[in-house]
């Protein structure tokens, strides 16, 4: 999957990081720091939990168009 | 003593169950009249979808209202002469809407990253050690609400803040004031203007001397971006909601996995714990409503047409054991991967979480652990529940082991 995190949004509630520490991560203010724009598969379900998860929807995911 | 037996709906519980009428509202009446403590008529918000909706636009439904926190009375209290015009100092992320949340919020996310709490854990696992240890000392029953589940909390955010712990019986005594919905507003107000007169002289002593902690670094950092005022009541709503919080969960929490035996072998594994406390945040719901909304513009919530104005509460047990949710919502399972509303929802989301998350992680385990035979150490009926708080939980769980 391909995600996208909107830092502007984001208030550091580190729900993705606690869904996800390889994929997400938080910088010294708490505001997300994305490790990989294109997880494998086998985190697609963490990805999914963490789009849900986000307290104020600065997560987004979806498959590239390939 | 001043009870008052009746509480609206939405402050209601059957032990560890909310009040049976919530069920039925959300079913029947999503969004319904209730009125809150204050005798303020409200919307009362009890699906999942309508819940999210609303705590997730703070455009269309703020925290603050005339520069005060939406539905909270302007007051007057009987000895003072002049009105007191606000219920909440400043520095009160909850009272606040963007930009100015926005601005105040930023300077202590930094403080509660998950990297962060995880630095803190040697010393979080030092102080639960230390106090199974003088619970082993003292022997049993002890009441585990005055040697666990408070004291554990309430030391690790007062060694975060930089509050000196020993003058906790003061501030514990004042915060169970504030947070009971059954006193007389006159004396929840005196106690929380002694609160923020002790917190201020913190402020002020951490401005000439600032320490290693977090009052100490939002002062040496960010000094000069936020007044002695908001810094006071930052420090004051941190206080009272780092220890009002997980030590109800903590309680409540290890009573219910004491009546499920079953529940029980899972809370004692680490590979299971994180998703035992999920679970336990979500079926109990401590938080009975997030604070008041104010509608900003006419709008409409399930049907339902909401005037500017008005006032909107969401009940998140109602939420989160909305069926649309989950299916079985009022079954306790920990196999369940929902996204549950225990920490509120949008900007306000809990800034919290990931320390509470940790302490509960660490000491639900470690208590179950140190003493396998833990049980109540009287009936179940004569354990006493809160009735009267912002926050549910026990009064007190005497054990014996
Ligand atoms: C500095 C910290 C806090 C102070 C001084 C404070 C004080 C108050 C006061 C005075 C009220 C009065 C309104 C009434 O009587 O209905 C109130 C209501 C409320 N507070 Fe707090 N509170 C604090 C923190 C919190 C936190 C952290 C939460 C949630 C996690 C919370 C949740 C609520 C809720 C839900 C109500 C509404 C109760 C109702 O339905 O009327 N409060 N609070
Ligand atoms: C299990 C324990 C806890 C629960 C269930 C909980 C629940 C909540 C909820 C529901 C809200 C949102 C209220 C609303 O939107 O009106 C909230 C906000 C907040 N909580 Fe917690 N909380 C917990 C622990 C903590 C701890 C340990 C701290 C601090 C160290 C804390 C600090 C805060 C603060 C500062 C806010 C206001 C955030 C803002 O307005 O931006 N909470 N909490
Ligand atoms: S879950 Fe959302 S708000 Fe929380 S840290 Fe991640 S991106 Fe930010």
């Amino acid at each position: 999957m391909r995600v996208h995190v909107d830092r502007d949004r984001c208030i550091g509630s580190g729900n993705c990081v606690m869904t996800d520490e390889e994929v997400f991560d938080q910088d010294d203010e708490g505001k997300v720091v994305l490790l990989e724009n294109e997880p494998g598969a086998g985190h697609d379900e963490a990805v999914r939990t963490a789009v849900a998860s986000c307290p104020v929807q600065a997560i987004s995911a979806a498959r590239p168009a390939r | 003593m001043t009870r008052t037996p009746d509480m609206p709906v939405h402050i209601r519980r059957d032990r560890f169950e909310p009040a049976p009428e919530l069920g039925r509202l959300r079913t029947e009446q999503p969004v319904s009249r209730v009125r809150l403590v204050t005798g303020a008529p409200a919307w009362l918000v009890t699906r999942y979808e309508d819940v999210r909706e609303v705590l997730g636009d703070s455009g269309r439904f703020g925290n603050s209202e005339d520069g005060r926190p939406a539905g909270a009375p302007p007051l007057r209290v009987p000895d003072a002469e002049a009105e007191v015009p606000r219920l909440w100092s400043p520095g009160n992320l909850l009272a606040y809407d963007p930009p100015d949340h926005t601005r105040l919020r930023r300077l202590v996310t930094g403080e509660f990253t998950v990297k962060r709490m995880r630095r803190l854990r040697p010393r979080i696992e030092a102080i639960v050690t230390e106090h199974l240890d003088a619970m082993e000392r003292s022997g049993p029953p002890v009441d585990l609400v005055q040697s666990f589940a408070l004291p554990i909390p309430s030391l690790v955010i007062c060694e975060l803040l930089g509050v000196p712990y020993t003058d906790r019986a003061d501030f514990q005594h004042r915060s169970n004031i504030r947070l009971d919905l059954s006193l007389g507003l006159d004396r929840r107000v005196a106690a929380m203007r002694e609160a923020q007169e002790y917190m201020a002289g913190l402020v002020a002593a951490q401005r000439k001397r600032p320490g290693e902690d977090m009052l100490g670094m939002l002062v040496r950092e960010h000094g000069d971006e936020i007044s002695d005022e908001e810094l006071t009541g930052l420090a004051d709503l941190l206080l009272i909601a780092g220890h009002e919080t997980t030590s109800n969960m903590l309680g409540l929490g290890t009573l219910f996995l004491l009546r499920n035996p079953g529940h029980l072998a899972w809370a004692r594994q680490d590979e299971h714990i994180d998703a035992v406390v999920e679970e336990l945040l979500r079926h109990l719901s401590i938080v009975h409503t997030v604070i008041p909304r104010v509608v900003r513009a006419d709008t409409v919530i399930s049907g339902q047409p909401l005037k500017a104005g008005d006032l909107v509460v969401c009940s998140l047990p109602a939420a989160n054991r909305d069926p649309a949710l989950t299916a079985d919502p009022d079954r306790f399972d920990p196999g369940r991967k929902v996204s549950h509303l225990a920490f509120g929802h949008g900007i306000h989301h809990c800034l919290g979480a990931p320390l509470a998350r940790m302490e509960m992680r660490i000491a639900y385990p470690a208590l179950l652990r140190r003493f396998p035979a833990l049980r109540p150490a009287v009936p179940f009926e004569e354990i006493r529940f809160r009735m009267y708080s912002v926050v549910h939980g026990l009064e007190s769980l005497p054990v014996t082991w």
